[in-house]
């Protein structure tokens, strides 16, 4: 309870989020039309949106990082766990037409059935507590490989990967904007 | 001013002003990752506290007991914290900028469901609630969704979250193709 009563924490939080709602309303992806057309192809605002974050977020945390102003925050490798979980989140993307951040801003918004997946979301919350032992015991222990990075396991280093990923974006935003103005 | 000239005022606004490119707002949710890892120390995402908060919904469903006992729960415990203020916070900023660009809209069905599945609101009520449920699962079972995975993950080039995104996205391309399959 202290942290609730550090303001700057709490603050920061607010604010933070704040602007991450405003940026997903922005960027337009708290619409339920436009994530559905990422999937079925026809509007690649999704992506854009993702690839462009994560890329000018990742050099400037890997900045960060290496001048020791940042700590990495990396997800454990449970191969199992992870692929498994991925496969029934983008069916549920799909079904319910938002992801659970975009979601939310979108209940902000006026949309009425996000709210109402919204709700489903925190029974599947407690479905999920409800299996956690079984989970952790047979699933999460498959492929598990801890917190590792792709240059950890390619041997090429942060920027390289970058300076890769930035090419592979651009040539695929060009063909995107191609696509779309066809 | 009347209510209809703000009316037309916010109208107009709303083209213009949500037109911001996709790549605009992307950097801008980049940037905003290099504040979240430096000065508030926590990663961009959304669903480890909504886990947390399905925690407090359960004791009147399940019983305090159930919850207070189960090791879930036990690990992540529900508080009014950083992650819980953090969803607060993204609803503000959303109403704020739809307020702001005039396009606050009350939606029952969405206009591609509209056009490709059906008109009836219950039916996109009873697929949003499945949907919420099993995205939350797929979520919690992976450990983080499009956010903690695919943004805060993705941009620390997680060998997890680069999986995830990988898998998420097939998946969500097959189901897409099977929801909105063309009737012959």
């Amino acid at each position: 309870m202290s942290d609730f009563f550090a303001p700057g924490s709490a603050v920061l939080a607010l604010l933070i989020g704040a602007a991450f709602g405003a940026l997903l309303h922005r960027g337009r992806v708290t619409s339920c039309n436009v994530i559905q057309n990422q999937f079925r192809l026809k509007d690649y605002t999704v992506l854009k949106v993702m690839l462009t974050a994560i890329i000018i977020g990742g050099v400037g945390v890997m900045f960060l990082a290496d001048a020791n102003l940042a700590k990495y925050a990396v997800k454990d490798t449970n191969l199992l766990g992870v692929a498994l979980g991925a496969a029934i989140f983008g069916v549920g993307m799909v079904i319910y037409g938002y992801c659970p951040g975009t979601g939310l801003a979108a209940i902000a918004t006026g949309s009425v059935h996000a709210l109402v997946g919204a709700l489903g979301m925190i029974a599947g919350g407690i479905l999920f507590a409800l299996s956690f032992d079984w989970v952790k015991a047979n699933i999460l222990t498959v492929g598990a490989y801890g917190k590792i990075r792709l240059p950890d396991i390619t041997g090429i280093s942060s920027p390289v990967w970058f300076a890769g990923l930035t090419l592979v974006a651009i040539v695929f935003f060009v063909w995107a904007e191609r696509q779309q103005n066809r | 001013m009347s209510m209809a000239t703000m009316e037309r005022a916010g109208a107009h606004v709303s083209t213009s002003r949500l037109d911001w490119t996709p790549y605009l707002a992307g950097a801008g949710i980049g940037i905003l990752s290099w504040i979240a890892f430096a000065i508030a120390k926590d990663p961009i995402g959304v669903t480890t506290a909504y886990g947390r908060l399905a925690g407090e919904v359960a004791i009147p469903l399940l019983g305090a007991e159930t919850v207070a006992t189960n090791t879930y729960w036990k690990a992540a415990p529900f508080a009014i914290d950083y992650g819980v203020l953090f969803l607060v916070g993204i609803m503000l900023g959303a109403f704020v900028s739809a307020i702001v660009s005039g396009t606050f809209k009350i939606e029952l069905v969405p206009d591609i469901w509209k056009a490709e599945i059906g008109t009836s609101v219950w039916k996109r009520f009873a697929y949003a609630f499945f949907g919420g449920v099993i995205i939350m699962y797929g979520a919690r079972l992976a450990g983080g969704c499009t956010s903690g995975h695919g943004i805060s993950g993705g941009l620390q080039l997680a060998v997890s979250s680069w999986l995830f995104l990988a898998v998420m996205f097939a998946t969500g391309l097959v189901a897409s193709a099977v929801l909105f399959r063309k009737k012959i």
